[in-house]
């Protein structure tokens, strides 16, 4: 058969057949002049959002300031209100001090296991681990938060008597374990960057694996490691439900981590389960202290994106 | 070699691809009508310019061949005859090339539709992670025909023109990722054949290919050129002696010589493409 | 003398391989930790849930008495979140992964649309919460109603899609697509009939990993409104609504010891679900393994 035939056995050339077609496309040309539109449309809502959120902490929050100063708010040490009092201090000091807990927990882990990870353990090892240590960081906080009060903080209790129900401790370890599958796996990519020749000019004069990973492998990953420090101590500081549940609600300016704190997220949690009634001074200073938390993430965010940018070693 | 020029000469003798009467018309208007006049072309990509001054015929219904050492710019000029060359965003051109008469940069000739005119196949056999049958209708559905009876008639004939519907008729549902390369090439072929284009661009087809794939390749060119213009770019200076009928050699950008490929390769004008072809530098 | 030095050195050199393999065991170590504590928290909640996992748990509605008390309704809703999720993400994410990939020039607004995304994804999810508040609960006057929690929801996991649908559209090679454009395809032809059947398997797998973070999702949740006691099924998107995570946090909060009981058995659920979702991704990544 080496021609085409329609149905009544007439010759068909396809060009022909394309021709006829072409004549009703001008429905394509319109799609193809309307989709552009529409996708650049749909990825500018990822822009309206950081609006949305600019805009949202920004209005709420001046509408809190004109009660309340700036200074008062940024300098008062006692956070109560229920009773009119607005120094959001002991809520900084609540997330600093978890997440300082988080830190001491999760940095050396999560470094150590990088290094096991890309310097130590052989693929078969690896292809293990990593998987293992992703469902780590996919369980939902709340069920960290349940691990925390139900599990970890009685066996603090064996250790640490009179330790109370609620402890930034217990909240504070919980939180490091839920951010180290966030350092490791981060930690291992900047380590697996470095190029392998720079190890073997190491391992050609001599040196023990260890000395190769402190002295060429940890300098050269060092920006990557940071970054990933960073942005895991940022996502510490914006974790809500582990502290909510872990840490109490007792907005309490200290930095001995066996009492009970309350942290900027939990307060907003707080606050938004009671009986806040739209447009009193609580609810607007749930933005004020939600405007906090962003900026502070948002700082750390830049911070880790600049580092990881500047600092990339170039092999 | 011997071998494949005498299956060239039989093929040539006993035609099987049978050519329609509108075609034939076309072709009887006489053996040297150009289906592609360029004239100084020139193209930059970004600040670096790469082809300088072409001008240059392509005759239909021959194959023409181009060669050259990597680098020298044949497959951009290659890929400027349908406007490939445009996937690069920089790529900015000087000068005018004209398809049948139409110069293809006007508005009035819009970029889809030269490039049903001109299909291509590629260096790397690149199917569609899609069936068979889908690879070779490709182009027939995008251009809006739907018609399941005449996408099976389309998708035979040309599995067939591209002599690969013997191995593949009863294959045709099973994804064209999971032929061999040789294959996968000439589905390729079949894809651009489905459309029933004028010209063929062929750039560097073989290189992925073994050296069997390579002379089904090397037929299957012979057999097209009756119905098909046919444009190869080959690094390959045995392949363009064996199967073109006129060869043009770039150099760095230029176009060094064009001519019949027997002038060409026992008589070279030019110092530089002797240079070439015999070796001493490429 | 000579051979006292190469004595010493000996010693050294058996130093700083002992020093390695002990640090390797160190490393090992701290490896582990996550692994015990993973293992850890799936023994508790399993000893703590399953004596209160039952079919009527998964088919009850919440109850003030332990005994009673049930999941169904946090399932019911959780299930509708994930569908307005899916749908308002995916369209989002996938048309904006392909604005960039595809569409968009090398230029400055293109930049700030990456830069924005990578930004959002570091966001606190309670400040998407604060976001819905705003935007959806007030200004849409939606309420504290299922559309906005689906909204506020759609918006927090959009950057992982977004990035997700990127790199799936990425690893379609450029050979393919230029077929395509030879064979005189438009752009929107090609992406539609190549590039995006290709990736599809990527955006998938990515797709089901963002709504799996979306399903545990809780303190947005909490800010825009899912009440923890709810005795009727959702049965319009503006319908009154509560979430799994609502309720084991809602359970988890309370101070009787049987109550955590109640939480562990909701955790089970929850994470048998989480398990199933991710299971699918993990399948449909290795059944449409790319073949390029």
């Amino acid at each position: 058969m080496d021609q085409l035939l329609n149905n009544e056995g007439k010759e068909l050339n396809v060009q022909t057949l394309i021709e006829d077609k072409r004549k009703n496309r001008m429905t394509g040309n319109i799609i193809e002049k309307i989709i552009p539109v529409f996708l650049f449309l749909c990825a500018s809502v990822s822009i309206l959002t950081t609006f949305g959120i600019v805009f949202t902490l920004l209005r709420e929050s001046i509408g809190f300031f004109s009660d309340t100063s700036l200074v008062e708010f940024y300098t008062g040490s006692s956070w109560s209100p229920w009773s009119g009092e607005f120094g959001v201090l002991p809520l900084i000091g609540g997330t600093l001090l978890i997440t300082v807990v988080a830190a001491v927990v999760a940095v050396p882990i999560g470094l150590m296991s990088a290094i096991f990870l890309s310097e130590y353990a052989d693929d078969r090892v690896r292809r293990v681990i990593k998987p293992i240590l992703e469902v780590l960081a996919g369980i939902p906080t709340v069920v960290y938060g349940y691990f925390a009060l139900t599990f970890v903080t009685p066996i603090l209790q064996s250790f640490i008597p009179g330790l109370g129900i609620f402890n930034a401790l217990s909240a504070g370890i919980v939180v490091g374990v839920m951010i180290i599958p966030m350092i490791a796996s981060l930690s291992e990519d900047a380590m697996n960057a470095v190029p392998n020749s720079l190890r073997e000019g190491a391992y050609g004069l001599g040196s023990t694996k260890l000395e190769v990973v402190i002295k060429v492998v940890l300098p050269a990953a060092f920006s990557g490691i940071v970054a990933s420090i960073v942005l895991a101590v940022s996502r510490a500081i914006g974790e809500t439900m582990i502290v909510t549940i872990a840490a109490g609600a007792t907005p309490n300016l200290t930095m001995d981590p066996t009492e009970s704190v309350q942290s900027m997220t939990a307060f907003i949690v707080q606050a938004a389960t009671g009986d806040t009634s739209f447009g009193s001074d609580i609810y607007y200073s749930l933005y004020a202290v939600g405007m906090t938390l962003f900026i502070l993430t948002l700082v750390m965010n830049l911070i880790a994106q600049y580092i990881s940018h500047r600092f990339r070693e170039e092999y | 070699m011997s071998k494949l020029q005498e299956k060239r000469k039989s093929s040539e003798s006993g035609s099987n691809i049978k050519v329609s009467p509108a075609r034939q018309q076309e072709m009887n208007k006489g053996p040297m009508k150009s289906v592609f006049e360029v004239e100084n072309l020139n193209l930059w990509y970004g600040s670096n310019q790469a082809l300088y001054e072409i001008s240059m015929q392509i005759p239909q219904n021959q194959v023409t061949a181009i060669i050259g050492p990597s680098g020298c710019g044949k497959s951009t000029y290659l890929k400027a005859l349908n406007r490939m060359v445009e996937m690069v965003p920089s790529v900015k051109t000087s000068g005018t090339i004209k398809y049948n008469d139409q110069n293809i940069y006007k508005d009035k000739l819009t970029v889809e539709y030269l490039r049903t005119k001109v299909g291509m196949v590629f260096q790397k056999p690149n199917p569609f992670p899609k069936s068979v049958y889908d690879n070779v209708a490709y182009g027939p559905r995008v251009h809006g025909i739907k018609k399941r009876a005449i996408l099976d008639q389309i998708v035979e004939k040309s599995l067939k023109d591209a002599a690969i519907w013997d191995e593949l008729k009863d294959r045709l549902n099973e994804n064209a990722y999971s032929l061999s390369g040789g294959q996968q090439q000439r589905v390729c072929i079949a894809r651009a054949l489905a459309v029933e284009p004028d010209v063929i661009l062929m750039d560097e087809p073989t290189s992925a290919l073994d050296p069997i794939s390579t002379l089904k390749v090397e037929e299957l060119v012979q057999e097209l050129k009756k119905k098909y213009s046919i444009v190869i770019v080959t690094h390959n200076m045995q392949q363009a002696a064996r199967i073109s009928d006129n060869t043009a050699f770039f150099l760095n950008g230029e176009l060094i010589e064009y001519a019949d490929t027997n002038k060409l390769f026992q008589n070279p004008d030019d110092k530089r493409t002797e240079d070439y072809i015999t070796g001493r530098f490429g | 003398m000579f051979e006292k030095n190469a004595g010493n050195l000996q010693k050294k050199v058996n130093n700083r391989v002992w020093l390695n393999k002990g640090m390797r065991t160190l490393f090992l170590g701290a490896t582990l930790v996550g692994l015990i504590v993973l293992a850890l928290l799936f023994y508790r909640v399993l000893t703590q849930g399953l004596g209160y996992l039952s079919l009527d748990f998964i088919t009850s509605l919440p109850s003030p008495s332990f005994e009673d008390a049930g999941i169904w309704a946090g399932l019911i809703g959780s299930i509708w979140l994930m569908v307005i999720v899916a749908v308002v993400s995916i369209i989002i994410g996938v048309a904006t992964s392909l604005y960039l990939e595809e569409y968009a020039p090398k230029n400055k607004i293109a930049d700030i649309i990456r830069i924005n995304i990578q930004n959002l994804a570091g966001v606190p999810s309670i400040v998407y919460g604060l976001l819905g508040l705003t935007f959806f609960v007030y200004m849409f006057s939606i309420g504290y109603r299922l559309l906005a929690g689906g909204l506020t929801m759609a918006l927090l996991i959009l950057p992982i899609i977004v990035v997700a649908s990127q790199e799936a559209l990425r690893s379609v090679p450029n050979e393919v697509k230029e077929a395509s454009y030879g064979m005189g395809a438009t752009k929107w032809q090609t992406i539609a009939r190549v590039t995006l059947p290709a990736a599809l398997p990527g955006i998938l797998t990515g797709t089901i990993i963002a709504l799996s973070r979306a399903i545990g999702e809780t303190a947005p949740l909490i800010i825009v409104g899912a009440a923890a006691a709810i005795y009727t099924l959702p049965d319009s998107l503006l319908s009154k609504y509560t979430a799994m995570p609502i309720q084991i946090y809602n359970w988890t909060a309370r101070p009787q010891d049987e109550w955590q009981y109640v939480a562990g058995a909701g955790i089970i659920v929850l994470l048998a679900i989480l398990l199933i979702m991710n299971s699918i991704a993990v399948l449909v990544r290795n059944k449409f393994q790319k073949r390029f």
